[in-house]
């Protein structure tokens, strides 16, 4: 087989063609696709997700998950919507919505990581905790935000950019060179493929996880910050069911669920085609349930056509080998 | 202490502590409630507690195999709202035919889980996270915005949560109840005492060695995930019948309470060990507290809380406490079976024992 056929054989190169594919479908569908404008609203409407998805990487990349990342989201919202409610600053509320986030990082991560428990079932457990929290915090109310908070999540900040877009832009940046340049970046791939061969080589993987989930609770937050601020209000349902459309758009990516392998750029890549997708269906008059029944088949197949390629592999090789 | 640690395992330590627990909290709620020791109570917290076991054992069989099957809400969704459809079209349909094709229709997108995680060798997690999605926005396709209302209903099934199995005194135990108990101990018989059973417990020990061991996994895992939809069918079957109306969001988030249950109840999330009336215990505590916090009207917002408080605790007492314990009886049980008279029955006992410390 030509070089050049074998690399769009490789997951980047397929999701490469898909992405054309879809924004190809976009074009004919809407002259305005391509426009920066519509692409900056493209953007915003699933900015949150997308910053989270750069640490859900990490994550997985280390062999872990994180479910709870959505009632994380939503925890940070409801803390900062307590504070506005209670006539304290949103600035203080903004930094204890961090804090909290930060803290239920703490909790999944030593769990995880010190107490060596599956991160699937302690996640789970943080995923009904944190938004039972939330729940508990803003009950059955809607609250709204100040003006100035509103208006930052929805205006352009520089230029054309709002400020959660300039706030990705600036993680993926900070994401790419610590996951590919630093040590830090190589021990998440190393525990990711084999914990045991981490630890015998020194790495010092439980407090790797830590870090890690630290992370995963402060980024989460905020984001679940940005998405309140954007929608200037706040329930206790904000965010709930988001860690679908992220954990998808991670595996999408080429990252293996079982860890140790995945790069950003397929993540990158797997991000514009849902946004291009979720676009496209939205233009084409697709309710939000069926978008999402979309997403869920898409998981499915992320994993399932790679599977098949590889057993259809195995075959030729077998083949070529009783030929020869 | 040898005859001791024989008659006592650690998963039933771990089953006395879970009902100590359950008096705890029935006592506690007694204290906080007004009219909390009174027949209707207990029909209520039963009455819940029973669908959600149901569906729990199905889980359960997913579980010990070491997979998850995270779609038994939509499942019970689905199954509750597509029964209910064909029973307002059709209402002369027999009860038998109804309850059939609740477990056909439910058997029918387990079999797709199990499809796609035994034949598609696709994680668990990934395809029932996606199912999750898939099966609900089918429903909300084929719903077609409507809601199945009790008023379309043939009366049998109306009435028929309220119908008994037995009256203990004042206390009614509902048919519903009832049939929940019986498949609990009939899959509990299933897979203490049946080669498919052990063969389960054998895959989530170590899926290698049983491969290797020329067990046909795939069929098994496929199996489970067939029976755990079945099973979330006669929980959608019940659903129906308890509430009657029934919209698309039916049974969305149920899939938590099952796992809460399964895992509170001592089914190892690595597959391998636990047991059907553990699981149930763990329902029967869940089903409690959902229902009983419910009624404090202050504290309704504390459910979500608790319910992650209990399965982080649950699933931590099983790592540091039981796995300490395991090893001191498995320590006890090499000790007879170095004693060469004694080594038959040591044998005969690890056979079995339902536990196998992964």
């Amino acid at each position: 087989m030509p070089a050049r056929l074998r690399w769009f054989l490789r997951w980047e190169g397929l999701l490469l063609l898909i992405l054309i594919v879809t924004t190809v479908a976009n074009i004919a569908l809407s002259p305005v696709f391509l426009r920066v404008d519509n692409l900056i609203n493209l953007f915003q409407l699933s900015i949150e997700k997308i910053i989270v998805v750069l640490i859900m990487t990490f994550v997985i990349i280390n062999g872990e998950i994180d479910l709870s990342v959505a009632s994380i989201m939503g925890l940070a919202a409801c803390v900062l919507a307590w504070c506005v409610e209670r006539q304290i600053p949103a600035e203080v509320g903004i930094v204890l919505g961090l804090a909290v986030g930060l803290l239920a990082g703490a909790i999944n991560g030593f769990f995880v990581a010190y107490v060596g428990l599956p991160s699937l079932a302690v996640t789970l457990a943080g995923l009904i905790m944190f938004r039972g929290v939330a729940r508990i915090l803003v009950e059955d109310r809607s609250i709204n935000l100040p003006d100035w908070l509103d208006r930052l999540g929805q205006q352009a900040l520089i230029g054309p950019f709002p400020l959660a877009l300039l706030i990705f832009f600036g993680l993926f940046v900070i994401a790419l060179i610590v996951l590919q340049y630093t040590a830090f970046g190589r021990y998440v791939y190393v525990i990711g493929s084999s914990k045991d061969v981490a630890a015998y080589s020194g790495v010092r993987v439980q407090w790797v996880k830590m870090r890690l989930y630290l992370a995963s609770g402060l980024i989460s937050a905020l984001a679940g910050l940005l998405f309140a601020a954007r929608l200037g209000a706040v329930r206790g349902n904000i965010a709930e069911g988001f860690e679908l459309d992220i954990i998808t758009m991670v595996l999408l990516g080429g990252v293996s669920i079982f860890g140790g392998t995945g790069t950003l750029t397929g993540v990158g890549l797997s991000v514009l085609i849902i946004l291009s997708l979720r676009n496209g269906m939205g233009l084409a008059n697709i309710s939000g349930n069926t978008q999402t029944s979309v997403i869920g088949l898409l998981l499915i197949l992320s994993v399932l056509v790679p599977n098949g390629l590889r057993a259809l592999q195995t075959y030729r090789k077998r083949r070529q080998l009783r030929g020869a | 202490m040898n005859t001791l640690r024989r008659l006592i395992r650690p998963e039933q330590l771990r089953e006395l502590g879970l009902l100590l627990i359950i008096a705890l909290a029935v006592w506690l709620f007694g204290t906080q409630i007004d009219n909390y020791y009174t027949p209707r109570t207990f029909t209520r917290i039963s009455t819940s507690v029973a669908i959600i076991a149901v569906v729990a054992i199905g889980q359960t069989l997913v579980v010990l195999t070491r997979n998850i099957d995270l779609s038994v809400g939509s499942i019970v969704g689905f199954t509750a709202y597509f029964v209910g459809t064909e029973l307002a079209r059709n209402n002369d349909m027999l009860p038998i035919v109804a309850v059939l094709l609740a477990v056909g229709f439910g058997a029918l997108l387990g079999a797709v889980n199990g499809g796609l995680v035994a034949y598609g060798r696709v994680p668990a997690i990934i395809v029932t996270l996606g199912t999750l999605a898939i099966y609900r926005g089918l429903l909300i396709q084929y719903s077609d915005a409507k809601t199945v209302t009790t008023a379309s209903l043939p009366e049998w099934i109306v009435t028929l949560p309220q119908v008994n199995a037995f009256s203990a005194g004042q206390v009614d135990v509902r048919l519903m109840v009832m049939v929940a108990v019986v498949l609990v101990l009939i899959f509990q018989m299933a897979i203490t005492f049946l080669p498919f059973g052990r063969r389960l417990y054998a895959i989530g020990s170590n899926p290698d060695a049983a491969r290797m061991a020329g067990l046909p996994s795939r069929r098994l895992v496929f199996m489970a995930f067939v029976l755990s939809g079945a099973l979330s069918g006669v929980g959608g079957f019940m659903f129906l019948a308890r509430f009657g109306t029934v919209t698309v969001v039916a049974a969305q988030g149920l899939e938590l309470q099952v796992v809460a249950a399964v895992v509170v109840g001592g089914v190892n999330i690595f597959g391998g060990s636990g047991t059907m009336i553990g699981a149930l215990l763990g329902a029967v505590l869940i089903g409690t507290l959902e229902q009983s916090l419910t009624r404090m009207r202050i504290n309704e917002f504390w459910k979500d809380a608790l319910l992650g408080v209990f399965i982080l605790l649950a699933v931590a007492i099983d790592a540091l406490v039981l796995n300490r314990l395991r090893k001191l009886w498995a320590r006890s049980e090499m000790t007879v079976i170095a004693a060469p008279e004694a080594s038959a029955s040591a044998a005969a006992l690890s056979a079995k024992g339902g536990s196998h410390a992964s």
